[in-house]
Formats: C-alpha cells, structure tokens, sequence
C-alpha cells in the first residue's frame, strides 16, 4: 500500500512538473525536422527543443532508470513507468534521440568500469555527445565476427587501422564506439573488443552513401593510423563479442519499435498523413464506406490483425521482462516480425495510393507522397541492419528452438 | 488488462496439464473414432472433469459456478486442446452456458446454469445452415401460436447435437434472410416432438449434428432473450464461442509445433539431424514468432471478456483479431507439421495428422479467417 501510495505522489509531482516545464510546441506530433540528436554541434530546429532538452536533461529524465549517480533519473521501473504515462498524457515528445541512450549506454553501464561511467554517461544523458556505431565492415555484414579493422597496443593507446560501413550519421557524430580485432591468431569471436574513440581523432574519416531512397543516413568510416586511448576498451581485451552481442539485443528491441504504429525512428515509419493504410486506400480510391477491391481490403485487414497481435506482443514481452530480466531471445522475434510488418506497411501504402506513390519529385505529387516513395525505399533495410531478417531467424532457430547448428552460421 | 496469466490462472493451467496428459491422451480420441462411440466422448474423464469444477468456470457463482472468468475457461480450453479432448466443454460450456448466461432471464439462469455446472445438463448451439458461417443467414422459423411459437427449418454444424438434452436454437421471428433485426433465440427440447437430429461423422471426429425442425412447438418460456432482438447478446455469445475456440486452437497448435521440433531433432537424413537444414529452421523459427502472436491475441481477448471496462465492440475486435489470427495460423502450423514430418505424418497410426484434421474444423467454425477479416474491416470502417 506504501509503495502504491508513493508513486501516486510521484504521478501528481511528475504531472505538475510536466505541466510547467513541457513548452507548448513539445506537446505537438513529433516532426523530423526537429528530431534533437544532441551532440557537439547540436541543431534545434524549433529553440523550444533545447529548453525541453535541458530541463529534462536536468532532471535526468531523458534516461529515467540509470543511475542518479552518472546523471540519470534513479527511477524505479514502476515510476519510470509513471513517467512515460504521464509524457504520453500530454503527448510530450521525446527530448532526445540517441544512439548512446538507446543502444551504448545499456552496456556501458553493465560492462563498463567506474572511471568510463563517469567520463561518458552524463555527457551521454546531457545529449552533449552524440555517438555513432561501428560494427559492419565492407567485408563483414551478416558474418560481422569475421571483422578486420585492427587494433594494436602502442603505450598507452590503440592504433587503429581499417574501415567501417553503414555507420549511421557518421558525418555527424561525436564519438564512435567500435568492434576492433585485438587477436588474430584465435576464433574469430575471441579475438574482437569493444573500444570508444573520438571522431575527431587524426586519421579518422567518413564518406557517406547515398542510398536508394536518395537520402544518406550512412557512412563508410576509415581508420588510417588513428589513436584510441586502451582505457576506454570496455569489459576486458577480447570480449568485446560478448558486448556486441548484448549491444545487439538493445539495439534489435529499438529497432522492433518500428512495427509498432505511430512509433517514431530514424528508420521509417515517420509519415504524418499516411499513418492510416485503410484511410489512404479509400482516399485515393475514391471509395466512401469501405475499400472497393476486395483483395486489397483483405490484405489490409490481414495486416492491421497481424499488427494488432504484434503490438500485444510487444506489450506482453515487457510485461514478462518486468517480470524476469532485460531484452531476451524473443528481442530477434520482434525485431524480424517488426521489420517485416514495416515493410508490408510500405507495400500496401504502396498499392493504396497508386501512380501517387511513384514520383520521385518535381509537381504533380505533395509531399507526403514523395515521403511515401522515399520511406518504401527506405523500409526495405529495415530487414538487413542491425542482423537481416535470415540472421534473425538463424538465431530464433538455434537459440530459442534450440535446433542442431550444423553449418554454424550463427555466432557463439 | 494484464497479458500474463496471474498466479490462480497459471496453477490452473499446470493442474489441467497435468490432468490432460495423465488421463486424456490423443489415443482417447483414436479410440472414440475406431469403436464409433455412440456419444462420441469419454463419459468417465467428463465427470473427472465435472469434478474439478471446468464446467462452472466461468458461470457466476450466484447461479452454481465459479466466477473464475473466461482466463479460467481459456487455459482449461488451451490445455485440452494439446491433446484434442473431445468432451461437452465446448458446445455445453463455453457455448450452451453462455447463451443462457447472457440471454435468459434471472429465472432460465437459476433453473438451467447449475445444472450445467453439475453435468446434468447438456446443451447444443444450433446456428449455421449453409457451409459457410453468417449469423444473420437464418431462414429457420418462429412463428407465434397462442402462448408459445412453431419453428421449422434446418440446422447444419451442430456441435454435441446428438447428445444435448436441449438445444439453442436460432430462428427468425421477424425479418428477411441477413436482417439483424428479428431474430430471436429458443431453449429446445432434444426430444421434443417434430425435432430430428442426425449425427454428422466429422473428419475430426469430434461430434457434429445435423438438425431439423419441422412444426416444433414450444413455450414462451422457452425463448432466451426479447423476441426479435437477440442479434447483440448473440453476438457476444458468438464472440466468447470465437475466443474459447481460439484458446482451444493455441493449445492444439502449440503441441503440434512442439512434436514437430521433437521430430527434426530425431530425424536424421543425409547423415545428419534434419533439424540442422535452414529451409527447415527458418519455417520453424517463422512459426515460433506466429504462434508467439496467437499467445498474445488469445490472451488480450480473454482478459478482455473479464474487464468489466470493455463493451461489445471491443470484445468484437479482439475476438476477430484472435480467430483470424488463430486460423490462419492453425492451418500453418498444421500443414507445416506433416509436410516436416514427410511420409510418416501421411500415416493414421501416427497422431500428427489428427492435429490437421482438428484445426480445419476448428478454423472453420463460428468464422474462418477469411470472415473474421472482412468483419474486423467492416467494425473499423473500411
């Protein structure tokens, strides 16, 4: 009864804190324009993101259960809980989208020493340093163990030598945290670790790729003689896979956001007039009570279901990790079926509005249509980063199913 | 709306487990279907089951039963399910019980439901007519005649009809074929004069009946419900028939995925086991996610028949959610598990094909789906 009184205390400070503190504009759609990245050189589209960012910053509410002591929030899971009902009460954007709260901060703060929590966490809950990933390498996408880009003790320093690719917003980050071979005479897995550096270290550059869509999210990143202090090599000189590997799962359950409806990401899935698959059917086919083609209609009705059934899925997971303990297996179940659900959703957008869906730009389509052909594009990678979709159901086969791994295609 | 079980829901899941796998293995259905059992179910493991109290489940405790909610009935369902019990807890139970439950009047309920509880009484859900179901489709008649009505017409896909003291029968009062309006529900007499019933020998062998009325008279306390207006208590009648069904189905598919896995460890071809061959592992492992699904959507509609918070139309949208969910996946993961079972699962002797045969039964009835799709498009809209 304590504990239910308390966080009843805690809604009603959080509610009247939010009340003051959430600036008008924050409590509006979140549009891409103003997504806030943070970093050195942080970009605040609307000025009312930096105060919001600040103020929740503050508090350490853009990370609500890390640790008080590095600058999180010190909530319990219950009262973070609290917090993201009372954020959606009032339909709070989130203050800050990162790479280093969503997928490096977790596995800092498990596997990381004192000293690296305290150089790095805060700046990470402040937004002050914005982080990028660099695990694939040109010859190492779904085979990512198999990794080259090397890196050999020199005093008190790595000296790193390679490259990365399909490092998102490379060209636009602060600090890379990378998978680099420190052992090359042993299994592939056992020869790799996890190690931070700075962007703006000398021999560091970065060249993005435009892709399909168009749009350039991604970078190839070069190594050329580039320095990485050995203290922030975390969790122990080749065991950076088992970091990764965790590191995955974090970034897998994001990733499986993107099958939930209305979730916003840098990944897809971000369209404003669009959200309705059925709406638009009926818009553009020109139909009133209910879609025409019956075949299409199925096929709609079949996905809404299946998102649906995701969705609880999603719920119920959270439900049972409360339960036991963080991402899980079935973090590659929601990831491959969120993935797959984005892309149908694209599809189906795809065949709802027509000829509209297929500008590329220039008159005659609006905004939102060109936003449809270029996200459809985009969607198709949904399936391929972070582990493709057969990776993923590599790992659910052996894993979860626990069936022979005779072709040892997925790591240990 | 919690989507895990609470602690009561899971010990009743594990005591129905145990009970199950103890006492009503698959060889008990082979064994009704071989001797042709004239009641089509196990009379002895029924009254084991009266016993641990599954038929007053979900029936409230004012009128005998339990008040443990349809997540009581749901994971008693799930775990028959595992192993295709044939018994009355589908057409007496979730279905006979129900309709009294939400249709009759307080005296209907005193009189029937206990009865129910305590086995006396076995009920039987007369609805369809054509192949396909649509509620609405009902040319059989009610006509008034002095105090009571006259019914005439046929009924086809009559769960239990063969051995049902007393039937539910849908007819017309009113209306033209597809009208929601004018249909009215009767408590029927098996034996009443001028009703024939005729046991269908279905390819589950579970029990099915065909139906026909000709001239039946019956009272005016035989009606369930106001005259003419039963289609939205029906409906949800129909509804709790839809989601216990797809409880029944998530067990059925869970234990047909699980032998399946069993096999493709056992298996060995080419020298090596052939679970170890990706084009296996990945429909094993697509399957897993679906029925990882089919878990969540039984859950959320079950929870959502005990929330006093959810009104009709909520409880129409999870329940299509959950039966199209469920018989697309039903009929997956049984097509799948005798395609990886090769030539042994096209045997009789073998029991995987039985778990076939069931889900085509079970996707079919009270709406495949196919049906429930086009419903769930029609409730939200489009």
């Amino acid at each position: 009864m304590q504990a239910i009184a308390h966080l009843e205390d805690f809604r009603q400070e959080t509610r009247a804190w939010l009340e003051a503190n959430c600036p008008a504009s924050m409590r509006t759609p979140m549009v891409d324009a103003e997504v806030v990245w943070g970093g050195r050189n942080p970009t605040f589209v609307n000025p009312e993101s930096k105060l919001w960012l600040e103020r929740m910053a503050e508090k350490g509410w853009t990370t609500p259960t890390w640790p008080a002591e590095y600058g999180g929030g010190g909530l319990s899971k219950d009262e973070s809980m609290v917090l993201a009902q009372e954020m959606s009460r009032i339909n709070a954007r989130p203050p800050l989208n990162s790479f280093g709260i969503s997928m490096l901060g977790p596995v800092l703060l498990e596997s990381g020493t004192h000293e690296q929590k305290s150089e790095h966490i805060p700046k990470i809950v402040r937004g002050e340093i914005r982080w990028c990933q660099g695990y694939s390498e040109p010859g190492s996408g779904s085979d990512l163990a198999s990794l080259n880009t090397k890196a050999v003790l020199d005093g008190d320093d790595y000296v790193i030598n390679g490259s990365k690719v399909w490092t998102s917003y490379a060209d636009k980050a602060d600090w890379i945290f990378c998978l680099v071979r420190t052992d090359s005479d042993v299994p592939k897995h056992a020869g790799i670790s996890f190690i931070l550096f700075d962007m703006d270290t000398p021999g560091v550059t970065t060249k993005p790729i435009q892709l399909i869509s168009g749009m350039s999210p991604f970078c190839e990143t070069f190594f050329d003689d580039a320095r990485a202090k050995a203290a922030n090599l975390v969790g122990g000189l080749n065991n950076g896979w088992a970091i990764a590997k965790r590191l995955l799962q974090h970034e897998r359950t994001m990733i499986s956001g993107f099958g939930l409806a209305g979730s916003q990401g840098d990944r897809g899935g971000t369209t404003s007039t669009m959200d309705s698959v059925e709406r638009a059917a009926m818009h553009y086919r020109g139909d009133t009570d209910k879609i025409s083609d019956p075949g299409l209609r199925d096929e709609i009705a079949k996905f809404k279901i299946d998102s649906a059934a995701f969705a609880l899925t999603s719920q119920r997971s959270t439900e049972e990790s409360k339960q036991g303990q963080g991402p899980n297996a079935t973090s590659s179940m929601l990831k491959n079926y969120g993935c797959e659900l984005n892309k149908r959703r694209y599809e189906l957008l795809l065949s709802s509005l027509g000829s509209q869906a297929l500008g590329w730009e220039g008159e005659g389509f609006a905004s939102d249509e060109i936003a449809v052909t270029r996200e459809w594009l985009r969607s198709k990678a949904n399936s391929i980063e972070g582990g493709t979709s057969e990776v993923q159901l590599n790992v659910i086969a052996k894993r979860v199913l626990g069936l022979p791994d005779m072709l040892s295609l997925v790591q240990k | 709306m919690s989507l895990v079980l609470s602690e009561d829901q899971q010990l009743l899941k594990d005591s129905a487990k145990a009970f199950v796998d103890q006492n009503a293995p698959v060889s008990v259905l082979r064994g009704l279907r071989d001797s042709k059992d004239a009641q089509g179910y196990d009379q002895n493991l029924w009254r084991q089951m009266l016993e641990l109290g599954w038929a007053g489940m979900a029936i409230p405790e004012a009128y005998g039963g339990f008040e443990f909610g349809y997540g009581g009935l749901g994971v008693v369902l799930e775990e028959s399910g595992r192993t295709l019990v044939s018994s009355p807890l589908i057409a007496t139970v979730l279905l006979g019980a129900s309709a009294i439950n939400e249709l009759g009047s307080d005296a209907q309920k005193s009189e029937f439901l206990p009865q129910v509880v305590s086995g006396e009484l076995l009920l039987a859900l007369a609805i369809d007519e054509k192949p396909h179901h649509r509620p609405c489709r009902i040319e059989t008649s009610a006509v008034k005649s002095g105090e009571g009505y006259v019914l005439n017409g046929c009924k086809t896909f009559v769960l239990d009809g063969h051995i049902a003291n007393k039937l539910v029968v849908v007819a017309r009062t009113a209306g033209a074929i597809d009208d929601r309006a004018g249909l009215s529900v009767f408590l029927v007499d098996a034996a009443a004069e001028g009703v024939s019933i005729n046991r269908s020998w279905m390819v589950d062998s579970r029990n099915s009946a065909m139906l026909s009325l000709n001239n039946v008279k019956v009272g005016a306390d035989a009606l369930l419900g106001a005259e003419g207006d039963a289609y939205t208590s029906l409906t949800r009648v129909l509804d709790i028939g839809r989601i216990g069904i797809a409880a029944e189905m998530l067990g059925s598919m869970q234990q047909a995925f699980e032998i399946t896995l069993d096999y493709l460890k056992q298996r060995e071809q080419f020298g090596v086991l052939i679970g170890s061959f990706q084009g296996l592992q990945h429909r094993a492992a697509e399957m897993y996610s679906e029925i990882e699904l089919c878990k969540s959507a039984v859950r959320a509609a079950l929870a959502a028949l005990d929330d006093a918070d959810k009104n009709d139309a909520d409880i129409a949208e999870f329940a299509s959610i959950a039966k199209a969910k469920l018989s697309e996946v039903a009929t997956l993961v049984s097509n799948e598990a005798v395609q990886m079972h090769g030539g042994i699962g096209m045997t009789d002797e073998y029991d995987i094909g039985f778990y076939m045969k069931r889900a085509r039964v079970a996707a079919a009835f009270l709406g495949d789906a196919l049906f429930h799709r086009e419903r769930y498009a029609s409730l939200n809209g489009f």
